[in-house]
């Protein structure tokens, strides 16, 4: 029986227009981060708290994805920052396509950083590279601590896990130092902030890291 | 899931690789999927058996190769397989360790008739 070899991979497509935005946003020298969630962990209300502090040290430009609407879109653009909403219909991630067909409305050139909000989704996010430099991973303290260990690829494939709502944690059963622990269980590697985007607490020492990973770039 | 986005994946790849008019005799897709890949073989199967219907490619079904996770022990050196998705080593406990495959998704080959399809019957 004749057999054609192929060996190639699926999402090689993908990977190649991941590639393909990484030389874009070196060119631009821009550092681009995927931040990934399920949905209703705070990833817009970290960005509305970091867009506040970053604002006059950092140009940041945002990409937003959801299945529906551009609210996100919009909180962000009160920050006046350059914004762009991806809207999936029903897609539960984003692929490399889509944020190359997005950025070409962003002016790239006039941006120190760019931050890619992903659609809220812990399990689908974690298999598609979209050409940033690392993802952040935020979970909320209302979710439990054990989300690290039910959904480990999202958190292996991370670089920094936020751990955001810790204002809630007096009226939560959630043992913040255990969910920690899972994380760094799974990824050893993980640079962990705690935060809460109600309060404040702990989003200057985020900020200070992007700042600090921003101003490392070539 | 995306089941459906991968299926079609793999049938932009098969229909790159064959040439058009030996698509009707593709009987079998391999596909490499590593346990990581967040592809539920039973979704992907049902998603390629509905793509591909009423198609050239029509009689094409996948056959599936799973790929076991493997891990390389960053602290002991050690190589092994791990249970689920939580890696441990299982020599020295350590959580460090460098994954080695699990992530597979890639389309192997195709197998196709002998005799083309559309190749008249001898009288």
């Amino acid at each position: 029986m004749p057999v054609i070899t192929i060996e190639r991979k699926v999402l090689a497509k993908n990977d190649e227009v991941a590639t393909e935005n990484r030389t874009l946003f070196a060119r631009h020298g821009l550092f681009v981060f995927n931040v990934v969630s399920s949905p209703g962990a705070g990833k817009t209300s970290l960005l509305e708290r970091t867009l506040e502090l970053l604002k006059g040290a950092l140009r940041v430009g945002v990409v937003e994805g959801d299945v529906q609407t551009d609210f996100d879109a919009q909180r962000v653009a009160r920050y006046g920052v350059p914004v762009v909403q991806i809207v999936t219909n029903g897609g539960c991630h984003l692929e490399a396509k889509l944020v190359q067909d997005a950025v070409a409305s962003l002016p790239l050139e006039g941006l120190d950083v760019l931050i890619i909000e992903n659609v809220g989704n812990l399990v689908c996010p974690a298999n598609y590279d979209l050409g940033e430099a690392l993802k952040v991973v935020v979970v909320s303290t209302a979710e439990g601590d054990d989300k690290p260990l039910k959904y480990p690829g999202m958190f292996r494939n991370a670089s920094v896990l936020v751990i955001n709502k810790v204002d809630l944690l007096p009226y939560l059963p959630c043992d913040v130092e255990a969910l920690q622990r899972n994380a760094l269980q799974i990824n050893p590697a993980l640079r962990v902030f705690r935060t809460s985007c109600t309060s404040g607490d702990g989003i200057a020492a985020w900020c200070d890291w992007l700042r600090s990973r921003a101003a490392d770039r070539p | 899931m995306h089941e459906m986005s991968v299926a079609q994946n793999i049938i932009d790849i098969v229909q790159q690789a064959v040439p058009p008019d030996r698509a009707p005799a593709v009987t079998s897709v391999r596909v490499r999927l590593g346990s990581l890949s967040g592809v539920v073989v039973e979704s992907l199967a049902f998603c390629f058996d509905a793509l591909v219907a009423d198609t050239p490619l029509g009689r094409a079904r996948l056959a599936i190769e799973r790929v076991a996770t493997a891990c390389d022990c960053q602290a002991c050196g050690g190589r092994f397989e791990p249970d689920g998705l939580i890696f441990f080593c299982p020599s020295c406990g350590s959580g460090d360790v460098r994954l080695v495959s699990g992530h597979d998704l890639q389309v192997v080959d195709v197998e196709l008739d002998d005799v083309p399809a559309e190749q008249p019957p001898c009288p």
